[in-house]
């Protein structure tokens, strides 16, 4: 631990992020030099895009996201409205959402609750469909994730009745949309922590 | 039992070499299930017995009980094990507490003592023949064919770990501690070595599938926990035939000539038995998938081929002295995803029935007969401390087994086993007719006390069986064992499902690592490209996305509902009557009932006109309202409609084909009245909606409509099973006429749809149809383009836009237009009535538009 921590302190506020994320210094450093390693233009930020030529910047290094049907939305996810860069800090924090749930955490009220809760986990998968952010997946937000997963096989028409179909069975209040709640509700039986934790390697 | 001699004598030609090792040597049996195997030579030998005595004269009757005997008994234990299952099942408050495998085996120890009592001897037994050859390969096919593959192997490491490992640790243990406890003079006196230990430690090892499904079927625990349980007693039993045959072979060695060569050999052999066994079922199930891509033209007989070939898959692995029970149950996992869309849907489900026929049947048969082997003076040898003994270590070691693994496996999880969850797990290991089936195939010569080990083996089954299955519901109640989330599927769910998938991966990616995710999606990269393509039927190919499926699926109950519910609520008088649809409704909730009752209002209307010269069950309710109406016109308009309709399908119906089930060839006729129907409904509703004027270029795609011949669909066939279905053509005259004619004075705007119709039937005027439309609506436009371009077997999917739950989804469109119309009134009951009882099916209220057309 002890070599690990040396280097980990050359990473800003690297404490404090472990503190807040549960990230354990070694996925920390793990984690800076996989950032680095996207960084290429080494600013200690991540792009979105580069601006004249509008290509995906930075992400764009990760191959398999553009075969990702919805590798976009993740990619957004990364970026906190109207920002076009994300740095480390963050990146970390949007990945902590992929930690199992810590079982066994004493959880006083005053602290928040940690990224890695499934109500966070919940919360961030709610924000792939809602990409206005409006608090509300309405049926064409719903539709373009369908459409980038389903694709060609579909047709249009199967598409939007698919859409239809699943908006009605969550929408409670009838508003043609699917609110948070609503969304958590037509979960309920869907067991968060198992489908949203990968395993971090140390 | 007069014919227990023959008996004899016919089955000694076939005591079977299970697994190469030794003799059967239980004489009388179950008999011969393996009539299938060889009939003509035992028949043979019968019949010459039947035709051995000396002719007099021409005999009008004889009996013939020898001829018959061995197929007769076969079907008839078979019918008495359905029939204790049947009469247990009956009482459902028995089985909550009791589990329904206790229960066949106390059935079992009841005729077996009535046979003993009557024959003084156990005439029937379980023989590993009939166990290994006719009861097992199915339970294990089933087994993997309805294995949820995706979790299998999200939980694979796990499993195999308590499979391979779990299950050495048992075998080890147990035998080593007996042998201590031997070695201590704990047993007495017994002929028995450390090896004779060991090989009975193996055989007691293995967690039995069949124990394990019926006693874990009854309690619904959490998914994780039930795959780990299954898929570990499904391994497992390829892992202990392994080690049983091992440790045979070591003790036919003898001791001294046991040396370090020996022992890897043995090892090595583990590893190629199992991994072999995997294989030939991996390729087994390719062929499967590969065969059922060209079983268009034979689709009456594509079922048998899953199972004749998964049986060969078993019999392959068997002769190569592989594992046989890994190769079927890799078999069945392999091919379930291919041959589930290359089949035709009618023949999955046929394979999924027959394959639960068979494997809950065999499971019945061996439960029984594991109770009847217990009546039988001959096998139980009485051994206080080695009984109590094994039952002690069977039950401990397994408990410290699991738990010592989970624990090195929670390190690596990421959703750790919880510790009621590693309790359940451990008290779940049931022994099962694998283990009974392996002792008594223990050699007499070689084991001086095998009685003992197998009335051991005995008591530890029923042991487990009985007292662990009993107590298990309580446990699991009593520990708060989570639960699987028994749910509706839902569409959203499956959504979701998918994009935690892609969203895993993604982060997977971004953030560098290699995990799980990561490689299944390669795997399924790879899947796409390579397997899909050769082994998929390219039209099956296209419509194989899993959201579409459930959709699919969701539609055709949708489908299903509709029409239950509109015959439950008497005959088809949904058809056209609005207010049918509001219990039909109230499952998708409100905003859609809004809508649906002016759809209905509508369209019920035109929907009943083009039904009704379609001979149709529910003529009473019309004809009732009917009955004041002017005959003259009725005889004009029977000879008017005689002419132009088709004809009714009676005529088609007592047809018997042996190698077709529709008997209703004329597809096209069915087909276009439904189409029409619903296209009618689709139409009109449309129009409604945008108040536009009919207009008239719908021709020409209706002439299309007639040519080309619509596959099959269920939409469709829905519709079809209604016709034919049609028992009584009694074709109430005039009812279009009238029908036409009353509504033409209650609704301007149906008036408009009706004046070119004049008295013919408004729906089989293609030139007249008063739906011509604006514009084809999109979606009927495709199916139509597709269709004709595909083969007409191409699967229902094409046919979505049928359903009617296609129309919920345009429900909602109404919305704004809804004011626009003249339906209002329609809405007003409607909606009350919702609000008012939500639950029981509401009774019809008054339906303006429908009443004063009347």
């Amino acid at each position: 631990m002890g070599s690990s921590n040396s280097s980990v302190n050359n990473i800003p506020n690297a404490q404090e992020l472990m503190q807040e994320t549960g990230f354990s210094a070694a996925h920390i450093l793990r984690l800076h030099e996989r950032f680095e390693f996207l960084d290429k233009h080494k600013c200690g930020q991540l792009r979105l895009v580069d601006r004249p030529t509008n290509q995906p910047q930075d992400f764009g290094a990760v191959q398999e996201l553009a075969l990702n049907p919805i590798g976009d939305s993740i990619i957004s996810a990364f970026f906190s409205p109207g920002q076009e860069t994300v740095d480390f800090a963050s990146f970390v924090r949007i990945l902590a959402h992929f930690r199992p749930t810590d079982r066994n955490q004493s959880r006083d009220g005053a602290q928040q609750e940690p990224a890695n809760s499934s109500i966070r986990k919940l919360k961030f998968a709610f924000q792939m469909y809602d990409q206005d952010r409006d608090g509300k997946i309405s049926r064409a937000e719903l539709l373009q994730v369908l459409r980038a997963m389903l694709g060609i096989q579909v047709t249009e028409e199967q598409l939007q009745s698919i859409a239809e179909r699943a908006i009605q069975e969550a929408d409670l209040d009838r508003d043609d949309a699917i609110s948070f709640d609503e969304f958590r509700k037509s979960l309920e039986k869907v067991d968060i922590d198992h489908k949203m934790s990968i395993r971090f390697l140390r | 039992h007069t014919h227990r001699p023959t008996h004899t004598h016919t089955h000694r030609g076939d005591t079977a070499h299970i697994k190469g090792v030794t003799r059967v040597n239980g004489d009388v049996a179950l008999t011969h299930q393996e009539s299938r195997l060889n009939p003509s030579k035992s028949n043979l030998n019968q019949t010459e017995h039947g035709h051995g005595s000396v002719i007099t004269g021409i005999p009008i009757v004889t009996f013939k009980w020898h001829h018959v005997e061995t197929p007769y008994l076969v079907a008839l234990w078979i019918l008495v094990a359905g029939l204790g299952k049947l009469v247990i099942e009956a009482n459902h408050h028995v089985t909550s507490v009791i589990p329904e495998s206790a229960l066949l085996i106390c059935f079992g120890f009841i005729l077996g003592g009535i046979i003993w009592g009557a024959d003084k001897v156990q005439t029937f037994k379980l023989t590993p023949t009939v166990f290994f050859f006719y009861l097992l390969p199915q339970i294990i096919l089933d087994a993997g064919y309805s294995m949820p593959n995706k979790l299998f192997f999200s939980n694979m490491g796990a499993i195999l770990i308590y499979a391979v490992i779990g299950t050495c640790w048992n075998a080890a243990s147990l035998g080593l501690s007996l042998w201590g406890c031997h070695k201590g003079g704990a047993m007495g006196d017994l002929d028995l070595g450390l090896l004779q230990y060991l090989l009975f430690g193996s055989l007691m090892a293995a967690v039995d599938p069949v124990a394990v499904i019926a006693v874990f079927e009854q309690v619904h625990v959490n998914e994780v926990l039930f795959i780990m349980v299954f898929g570990e007693s499904l391994l497992n039993d390829g892992v202990t035939v392994v080690l049983f045959n091992v440790f045979d072979a070591f003790v036919s060695l003898g001791g001294d000539k046991i040396d370090a060569v020996e022992i890897i050999k043995g090892i090595i052999s583990f590893f190629v038995v199992a991994f072999g066994g995997s294989l030939v079922g991996f390729v087994f199930g390719l062929l499967i998938s590969l065969l059922t891509r060209c079983t268009k033209n034979i689709q009456i007989i594509e079922p048998g081929f899953v199972f004749v070939l998964g049986y060969l898959a078993y019999l392959t692995a068997e002769m190569l002295s592989l594992s046989a029970i890994l190769s079927i149950v890799f078999c069945g996992m392999c091919c379930q995803k291919y041959i589930n869309s290359n089949m035709d849907e009618r023949s999955v489900t046929t394979v999924r029935y027959v394959m639960k026929v068979l494997a809950n049947g065999s499971e019945t048969i061996i439960f029984v007969f594991l109770g009847i082997s217990a009546i039988d003076k001959e096998i139980w040898v009485w051994n206080t401390g080695f009984i109590l003994l094994t039952l002690l270590f069977v039950l401990v070691y397994r408990f410290i087994g699991v738990f010592f693994l989970t624990w090195i496996l929670n390190k690596f999880r990421l959703v750790p086993v919880e510790l009621i969850d590693q309790v359940i797990m451990s008290y779940g290991g049931l022994r099962g007719a694998v283990a009974y089936g392996l002792a008594v195939m223990l050699d007499e010569n070689k084991i001086k006390e095998k009685n003992l080990m197998v009335s051991t083996t005995l008591i530890v089954v029923y042991f487990t069986v009985i007292l662990q299955g009993i107590t298990m519901k309580p446990l699991v109640n009593w520990l708060k064992v989570k639960r699987a989330a028994v749910g509706e599927l839902t569409l959203i769910e499956k959504v979701q499902d998918k994009v935690f998938d892609h969203m895993l991966v993604a982060i997977e990616d971004i953030s560098g690592q290699i995990g799980h995710n990561y490689m299944r999606d390669k795997w399924n990269n790879f899947e796409e490209k390579w397997m899909t393509c050769i082994l998929m039927k390219p039209s099956a190919r296209k419509n194989r996305d899993y959201v579409f499926k459930v959709f699919h699926k969701l539609n055709l109950k949708d489908a299903m509902r509709y029409v239950t519910e509109g015959e439950r609520r008497g005959s088809l008088e949904f058809v056209r009557n609005e207010t049918a649809f509001i219990d039909f409704k109230k499952k998708f909730d409100d905003d859609f009932s809004e809508v649906m009752p002016d759809i209905m209002a509508d369209t019920s209307d035109d929907y009943s006109d083009t039904r009704d010269p379609v001979p149709s069950v529910s003529l009473e309710m019309h004809e009732q309202t009917m009955n004041g109406m002017r005959p003259l016109e009725d005889v004009n308009s029977h000879h008017l409609l005689q002419q132009h309709l088709y004809k009714g399908r009676k005529q088609h119906r007592h047809r018997y084909s042996r190698s077709h089930f529709d008997v209703n060839k004329d597809e096209n006729e069915v087909q276009e009245i439904f189409q029409r129907t619903m296209r009618t409904r689709l139409e009109s509703f449309k129009s409604g909606k945008m108040g536009v004027a009919p207009l008239k270029h719908i021709t020409k795609h209706l002439k299309k409509d007639q040519q080309q011949k619509m596959p099959n669909g269920k939409s469709l066939d829905k519709s079809k099973t209604y016709h034919s279905g049609d028992e009584d053509f009694e074709f109430s005259e005039g009812d279009s006429a009238s029908g036409f004619e009353a509504s033409a004075s209650s609704f301007p705007m149906r008036v408009t749809y009706r004046a070119g119709a004049g008295i013919e039937n408004p729906a089989f005027m293609p030139d007249l149809d008063p739906m011509a439309q604006v514009q084809i609506p999109p979606w009927l436009a495709e199916a139509e383009v597709d269709s004709s371009m595909v083969a007409p077997s191409q699967r229902a999917q094409l046919r979505l836009p049928w359903t009617p739950s296609n129309l919920r989804r345009l429900a909602p469109l109404r919305i704004s237009a809804h004011s626009t119309d003249s339906f209002m009134l329609a809405d007003a009951p409607a909606a009350q009535q919702r609000d008012n009882d939500q639950l029981p099916p509401p009774p019809p209220p008054p339906a303006p538009p429908h009443g004063d057309h009347m």
